[in-house]
């Protein structure tokens, strides 16, 4: 009876192997960086990435690898309720975050499913003095096409960009909105398909 | 601290057991690990998690081991976690810039888990280092401590 505990245990430790994380993580680190500044200063923008982590699999790569190369112990993540464990052990291993169970408290966030969002205005919006104290949402979408769809402008776009997001629930539009007339405060959002990431600061301006 | 009863208990579950392996690896050096490897005869297969990185750790101490707790200083260290295919972790700390040594000590620590491999390399490895290193330890010391003055202060006449 004991002996069946006990290799019940060792059973359980040895499936829950952690997936590998970046494999240069100097150079990888750099590249995804690059890139995430890249499409934070061209909002709307889509940038594909290469070389991604191979995380469990509710998580995206793209969306992990944007964690990997921003998060570390000193910002702590928000997962949601309904993450599965397999994710969050490798989120605490690869970045090192505490993971944290109210919205207030995250400095990222990675909302698994584009069609259950969270209150949105729950997250951290910085304060007048300190703007940049703000949480950045990590959103997973289930794809991006640029050139239809939503209107965006504001600081960074020329004119106007279209932008159509299928597997994101359109009360994140209205939140967009919202969020982006309480300036300088806000929260900015990162929305991941598997492989590709466009970011939406809070500078932008959503016509629906 | 509940001992570690039986010998399936260290193998299997004991963190006692584990964190003597993990010293004892931490501290033998990647020659000695590289010579112990090949003596195994065959070279394990296994996946880097985390591939070896050099980072800092800050050493806090207390003065006299109650003080207050103090900042000693930063030191250099190297760590590693590799999985084998079986899916056993293992994870590799060592003090310094030896990469080569964080990752064998990952890949030790992770056989060290199986218990098909744990017996074998207990006797062969971990214990004959463990006697090194005491024995090293033991002359240091014994060398330190014929050095020793002790100082005392005579009760001087101020009157």
């Amino acid at each position: 009876m004991q002996g069946c505990e006990k290799r019940e245990k060792r059973e359980e430790r040895v499936t829950a192997t952690i997936a590998p994380g970046l494999k240069n993580p100097a150079q990888d680190n750099q590249r995804i960086f690059r890139a995430i500044l890249l499409t934070m200063s061209r909002p709307g923008t889509v940038t594909v990435l290469g070389n991604w982590p191979k995380p469990p699999a509710s998580l995206h790569p793209a969306a992990t690898a944007v964690c990997l190369a921003l998060a570390d112990m000193d910002t702590p993540l928000w997962l949601g309720p309904a993450a599965p464990r397999d994710a969050q052990t490798y989120l605490r291993f690869h970045c090192g975050s505490p993971l944290v169970t109210r919205e207030e408290d995250a400095v990222f966030a990675i909302i698994p499913d584009g069609h259950a969002l969270p209150d949105l205005a729950r997250f951290n919006p910085g304060t007048l003095e300190y703007p940049d104290r703000s949480a950045t949402v990590i959103i997973q979408v289930r794809s991006i096409e640029v050139g239809c769809g939503v209107r965006l402008s504001g600081p960074g776009i020329r004119d106007e960009v279209r932008l159509a997001v299928d597997g994101l629930h359109t009360d994140f539009w209205q939140a967009m909105q919202w969020n982006s007339h309480r300036f300088p405060l806000g929260f900015d959002t990162i929305l991941a398909t598997e492989t590709e990431i466009v970011s939406l600061p809070r500078t932008v301006r959503v016509g629906i | 601290m509940k001992p570690d009863t039986t010998p399936i208990d260290s193998m299997l579950l004991g963190t006692a057991a584990r964190k003597r392996w993990m010293s004892v690896l931490a501290r033998a050096g990647a020659t000695r690990l590289e010579q112990a490897l090949t003596a195994l005869g065959t070279s394990p297969q296994f996946e880097h998690i985390r591939p070896p990185e050099v980072g800092m750790v800050l050493v806090r101490g207390r003065a006299g081991g109650g003080g207050e707790r103090f900042n000693l200083g930063e030191m250099t260290m190297t760590r590693c976690s590799v999985a084998l295919f079986g899916g056993v972790v293992g994870h590799g700390y060592v003090a310094g810039r030896d990469k080569v040594h964080a990752e064998l000590a990952a890949i030790f620590d992770a056989l060290l888990q199986c218990p098909e491999h744990n017996p074998g390399l207990m006797d062969r490895v971990i214990d004959p280092l463990e006697r090194e290193q005491q024995a090293r330890w033991r002359e240091q010391h014994d060398k330190t401590a014929a050095t020793r003055v002790n100082f005392f202060t005579m009760v001087r006449g101020e009157d």
